[in-house]
């Protein structure tokens, strides 16, 4: 084999996932205006609701609560507009059909595009988090540091694998992914509990919303952050289980809605093809 | 035997289409109507056809973006239906007017994330990038935005893109459509360079531009409405052309005398042009104009003009399809 032969199997993946990575990782360090729009802005609402909890005299963690439904935000709207939207974009582009004919395959490219985007919101989340708390003096008490990044790692595979479910959907739904990631911002950030306890929603509110998973994850985290304190919505253990089976679904399901997607973009014409 | 880089078999393929005021019976529309190509390996092969006869279905088709309708196509001896992956494998595609990849990356990386989508190394990725945009004049600009590429810069990167895993097939659809002529003929020079440098490999293009499919292709399509309607060598298709080749001669009035008698002369039109005669000559072989000059100037008649006329694709265009290229763009497109 020589040094220039193409890679296959998992080296191939590898590779294809670093690519398609790097624009977003690049991409981040390159255009500073993320530093603005991406943290000052959001952290802007979040301070908002701050004050508002402030005036009404609520304990402290509700501060705390508040600087991390600030820092999810960064993930949910990364996940829409830079997960579900992103084949609306690149079909736009041109980009979707290149995607469809290169040998790494369409999951390849959506790992990447995951990964990268991963790696530029947690930077935003940390931003975010670490300003906050400065600002406020918001302290935290991890119990569990393992317990914690399991709750956070799962909850991130089950969250892009949402992104990656919406992004063949979204495709399949029609032609106006910004009105579709819209439409999931502002109920998103209601039914999550983003700026509250989501026990407040009721049991089966809380459940309908623990669809997403970053309605348990936030709540998961919360209790692990506040321990003692904050009134959880379910046991730790359960809400860590959901979580996982959640991860698992969306996988699958992602899986099946991208071999849907594709079929039909070869049997019809119109998803990958720019008319 | 080497299996032909593409085959068709009667291939179809139709658009499903909605109900609507321009088809109120919601009929398909058929982009192929029972293509039948063999293009052997090592062949560059031109599709010719206005907007809208199926040049990019065809092509969509064979590098696995739409299913046939029916019939069949293979690609490399590969099923377009069942052996999708093996075909990607083995080729590249490169459209006109594309916008791929993203404006934040320059040049370099650009092309060094598409290489990762084939699996290459980086290092020799990154050698064989410096490479070809050297050779097709871009190397200069490898560390700039491709947001800031020119529409002539831009279609240097993709075809360099769509060089990169250094394809067996290469499918280029109008890849000089709406480049001005300088950054067109660039294009040209190194597709015609690219198929010298890699015996073996093959190249179809699509184009509605004659002179590119004379200049570039071995054999030629013309497709129309999905169909093709003729396919041969640019030369032996011009052959096809009624009148083929002949002579215009201007000269002054022949007064009785005959050139139609003449050894080799098969016919000769004449026509009378502001006190001199245009002569439309059609000889067996080009040899024969010589005992018509001679004639003429034994009879002391001037000539004013002589011209070879060789027929052109346009011109067996026109006669296929009953149009000129151009005219049948406009009638695609028209209201």
């Amino acid at each position: 084999m020589n040094d220039a032969t193409p890679a296959r199997g998992m080296l191939r993946l590898l590779r294809a996932i670093l690519g398609r990575s790097y624009p977003r990782i690049i991409g981040a360090n390159r255009d500073k205006s993320w530093l603005f729009y991406d943290t000052v802005l959001p952290l802007l609402g979040t301070i908002a609701f701050v004050y508002v909890y402030k005036a009404l005299g609520a304990p402290e963690r509700f501060v705390g609560y508040v600087i991390m439904g600030g820092a999810t935000v960064a993930f949910w709207m990364n996940v829409m507009w830079s997960m579900a939207a992103q084949f609306y974009w690149d079909k736009q582009g041109g980009n979707l059909e290149l995607y469809m004919v290169v040998p790494c395959g369409i999951p390849a490219i959506l790992l990447g595009m995951s990964f990268g985007g991963f790696v530029g919101t947690v930077i935003r989340a940390i931003a975010i988090v670490a300003i906050g708390s400065l600002l406020f003096d918001v302290h935290y008490t991890v119990s569990q540091w393992p317990v914690f990044l399991l709750v956070f790692g799962v909850a991130i595979v089950g969250l892009y694998g949402l992104g990656v479910t919406f992004a063949s959907l979204f495709l399949l739904w029609g032609r106006e992914a910004w009105h579709m990631a819209n439409l999931f911002m502002e109920p998103v950030f209601f039914l999550s509990g983003f700026y509250f306890p989501v026990r407040a929603l009721g049991f089966w509110a809380g459940m309908g919303a623990s669809l997403i998973p970053l309605t348990l994850a936030l709540d998961a985290m919360r209790q692990l952050l506040f321990p003692g304190t904050h009134p959880p919505f379910l046991p730790l253990g359960t809400e860590l289980g959901i979580l996982g089976a959640l991860a698992i679904s969306f996988i699958v399901l992602a899986r099946f809605l991208l071999r849907k997607m594709e079929y039909l973009a070869r049997r019809e014409g119109r998803l990958s093809l720019r008319f | 035997m080497t299996v032909p880089a593409i085959e068709t078999k009667e291939l179809v393929r139709e658009y499903r289409m909605k109900r609507s005021p321009q088809n109120p019976s919601g009929a398909p529309v058929v982009a192929l109507d029972g293509v039948t190509l063999d293009v052997p390996q090592g062949e560059m092969f031109g599709l010719l056809g206005p907007n809208g006869a199926g040049k990019t279905t065809l092509i969509k088709v064979l590098v696995t973006l739409l299913l046939p309708t029916a019939g069949a196509a293979r690609v490399l001896g590969l099923d377009v239906v069942g052996q999708v992956q093996q075909i990607r494998e083995r080729i590249s595609m490169v459209s006109g007017g594309e916008h791929s990849g993203y404006g934040i990356l320059t040049v370099r990386e650009q092309l060094w994330m598409f290489s990762q989508f084939y699996g290459l190394p980086s290092k020799p990725a990154l050698a064989r990038i410096d490479e070809l945009l050297k050779v097709v004049g871009l190397y200069e600009e490898r560390n700039r935005r491709t947001s800031a590429l020119s529409t002539g810069m831009r279609q240097k990167m993709n075809l360099v893109r769509g060089l990169l895993s250094d394809p067996e097939v290469l499918f280029l659809d109008e890849p000089t459509v709406g480049l001005d002529v300088t950054a067109a003929r660039d294009i040209r020079a190194y597709i015609k360079e690219w198929i010298r440098m890699k015996p073996g490999r093959t190249i179809l293009l699509t184009t509605h531009y004659m002179h590119e499919a004379e200049e570039l292709c071995d054999r030629v399509a013309i497709i129309h409405k999905g169909r093709i309607i003729a396919g041969d060598a640019p030369a032996a298709l011009k052959l096809r052309a009624t009148g083929g080749t002949y002579f215009l001669l201007t000269t002054e009035t022949l007064d009785g005398i005959s050139l139609a008698g003449l050894p080799g002369v098969q016919r000769a039109d004449t026509r009378a042009l502001d006190g001199r005669m245009e002569l439309r000559l059609h000889l067996a072989e080009d040899g024969a104009i010589a005992g018509v000059v001679k004639v003429l100037a034994d009879s002391n008649r001037r000539i004013f003009s002589l011209q070879k006329i060789e027929p052109t694709l346009e011109e067996v265009f026109v006669q296929l399809v009953g149009q000129r290229l151009e005219e049948a763009d406009e009638r695609k497109a028209g209201p």
